[in-house]
Order: structure tokens, then C-alpha cells, then sequence
């Protein structure tokens, strides 16, 4: 008995269309390709009514005044901190790792790790500051790269208003 | 004089099988790696860069994206505002929307893409407007440093 296999009958699709359309497809998703960044948040948590809050300030002890003083072009020229306790002022290139520095010794003195989440640190920016020294300084304070890990320092920021003192 | 007879009568034919399997994976691979999510962001800003920032992880339930180039006009919802104070009226139609979802104006999460020559006192602006229509849950947007 003959057994007859498929391979006698040598059926041939037509795959021209199917290439075709599978070069556009490909030249579409390649064309329309584009390498996005990765981009990151700081969570800012700001009521209207934390303004009022000056007046508490004094019953918080916990409260770091930052102020980012701008000098030519929009670059920043200095930092004032205060923290209720002591202050400084840094003009020097490092002004951003002596901001983490106090930030962190601020903390440290807290003692308590939970009063330490507590802690607040009030920004009080020149209206023309570039607003890439901004960010460098949210960075400073909340956090720092210790042994390639994150070391979180302040959760809560917030700004003083002083969008009135415009140019 | 005699012609020799064309032997090719039959049409050559390579086995495509293995083009195909290729073509395949790359369109997969470009189709999984494109994202037409992101239609809010204005690619002319240029985000701040920082180590530390939080890549966003889950989605907020309501966001309004505000993108804020460096003379202080807004581009948001696919329009363009010139300046901040003609906001009011966009950001309060963002409210009842989210309102119609049941998402309060403080969970809205307000995004805040503005460029890196920006001053920071339109920033503020910015924030402040927004504050009066009573949103307070802010997010600055920053671009993610990968370099040590």
C-alpha cells in the first residue's frame, strides 16, 4: 500500500502582500518611535491655608526656614538657614551638600525618628531664581545618597507666598 | 546561431520564514515600547534635573498636567494660556470635571512641568492660582539623572 504524504502536494502561499504590509507596519512603529526619559515627582502638599500658619510658627519648633537668594542671571547666590535654633548663611560651590549637612543634623537633634518626619521645611525663594536651583535645593533637603541609597530627609515643603514681590 | 534556452523558468525562492519570525519581533518590540499616553507633554520644556525624584508609580485619580515655559505661559488641556491669571476659568472646568467623578479638589494631582530657566516665582504664581480654586496636591515634575 502507498501512503501518500503532503510533501507530493507542495502547497505555496503568496506572502509578497503579507511582507508588504508588514514592512509598513514595522517602518510606522520605528518612524513614530521616540525615547522618553524618565521623569520623577516631589510630592508638594500645600492648603491655602498653611499661609495663616505664621502665626503657630513660634509653637512649631520643628520648622527649618530655607531662603535661596538670587544673584546674576537667575543663578543663585546664597542660602540662609534657620531652624529656630541656629542659623547660617552659605555662599561657597558646596552651599547645596551644607544645606543636606544641616538639614540632617536639624533631624539628628530631633531624636525621635517619628518627630523627624515631622519636621518642615519652609521655602522662602527669590521671584527670578532659575527654577533648576530650586529643585537642586527640594533635592538637598529632602534627601541624600548615602552608599548608593536613598536617605529621605523631609517629607513636607512648602513655599512662602511671596509671588507679590514680582520683578 | 543557436540561443541556449533559459534554465531559469523556475522563480527562485529563499525560505522567508526566518525574515518574517525577525520582522515580527521588532514590530512587537517597537509597538510595546511606543506610548501614546503621554500626549501632555510639551516637548519644548526642558525639565530641571534631579537623583532623588520619585518616579510616579501609581496613577492619581484625577491629574491636570500644567507645562510652564520660561516667559510664563502655560500650555495645559491641549490650549494655551499667555499668562497665569487666565487660568481661572480652565482650572475651575478641571474641577467639575473631577467633581463628576467624585474625586475631591484637594486628591486632584496637580503636575507641574515647568522649564529649568523658569523664574521660580511663576512657579509660584502658578501654585498659587491654583491654590485659590483649592487644589493643594502638587507634583514638580523633574527629569530623572540616572549618573551617580
Amino acid at each position: 500500500m502507498k501512503i501518500q504524504t503532503t510533501e507530493d502536494r507542495n502547497v505555496k502561499l503568496n506572502m509578497t502582500s503579507m511582507i508588504d504590509i508588514v514592512f509598513q507596519l514595522l517602518v510606522f512603529f520605528i518612524m513614530t518611535f521616540k525615547i522618553v526619559e524618565m521623569e520623577g515627582d516631589f510630592n508638594v502638599r500645600m492648603p491655602l491655608a498653611a499661609k495663616e500658619s505664621t502665626s503657630i510658627e513660634d509653637v512649631l519648633p520643628d520648622l527649618i526656614t530655607v531662603k535661596l537668594k538670587v544673584g546674576a542671571e537667575g543663578k543663585i547666590a546664597g542660602i540662609d538657614v534657620d531652624n529656630g535654633v541656629e542659623g547660617d548663611t552659605y555662599f561657597d560651590a558646596d552651599m547645596y551638600s551644607r544645606l543636606t549637612d544641616f538639614v540632617e543634623k536639624t533631624i539628628d537633634a530631633e531624636g525621635d525618628p517619628s518627630e523627624a518626619i515631622e519636621t518642615e521645611v519652609e521655602f522662602d525663594i527669590d521671584f527670578d531664581l532659575k527654577y533648576s536651583y530650586t529643585v537642586q535645593a527640594i533635592e538637598s533637603v529632602s534627601g541624600k545618597i548615602v552608599d548608593g541609597q536613598v536617605k529621605k530627609l523631609i517629607e513636607k515643603i512648602k513655599f512662602k507666598d511671596n509671588s507679590d514681590q514680582s520683578e | 546561431m543557436r540561443f541556449r534556452k533559459d534554465n531559469q523558468t523556475e522563480i527562485m525562492e529563499g525560505d522567508l520564514t526566518p525574515m518574517i519570525d525577525v520582522t515580527f519581533l521588532l514590530i512587537a518590540f517597537f509597538m510595546v515600547l511606543i506610548n501614546f499616553t503621554e500626549v501632555d507633554r510639551a516637548e519644548e520644556i526642558l525639565l530641571p534635573k534631579s537623583r532623588l525624584a520619585i518616579p510616579p508609580t501609581v496613577r492619581p485619580d484625577y491629574q491636570i498636567i500644567l507645562n510652564l515655559d520660561v516667559n510664563g505661559v502655560v500650555k495645559f488641556g491641549g490650549q494655551q494660556f499667555d499668562a497665569i491669571d487666565l487660568l481661572d476659568s480652565a482650572l475651575e472646568r478641571e474641577k467639575s470635571a473631577a467633581q463628576i467623578e467624585n474625586v475631591q479638589p484637594r486628591d486632584i494631582s496637580v503636575i507641574i512641568r515647568s522649564h529649568q530657566d523658569t523664574p521660580t516665582g511663576l512657579v509660584q504664581q502658578l501654585i498659587n492660582k491654583c491654590q485659590q480654586v483649592g487644589l493643594e496636591n502638587f507634583s514638580l515634575r523633574v527629569k530623572e539623572r540616572i549618573n551617580q
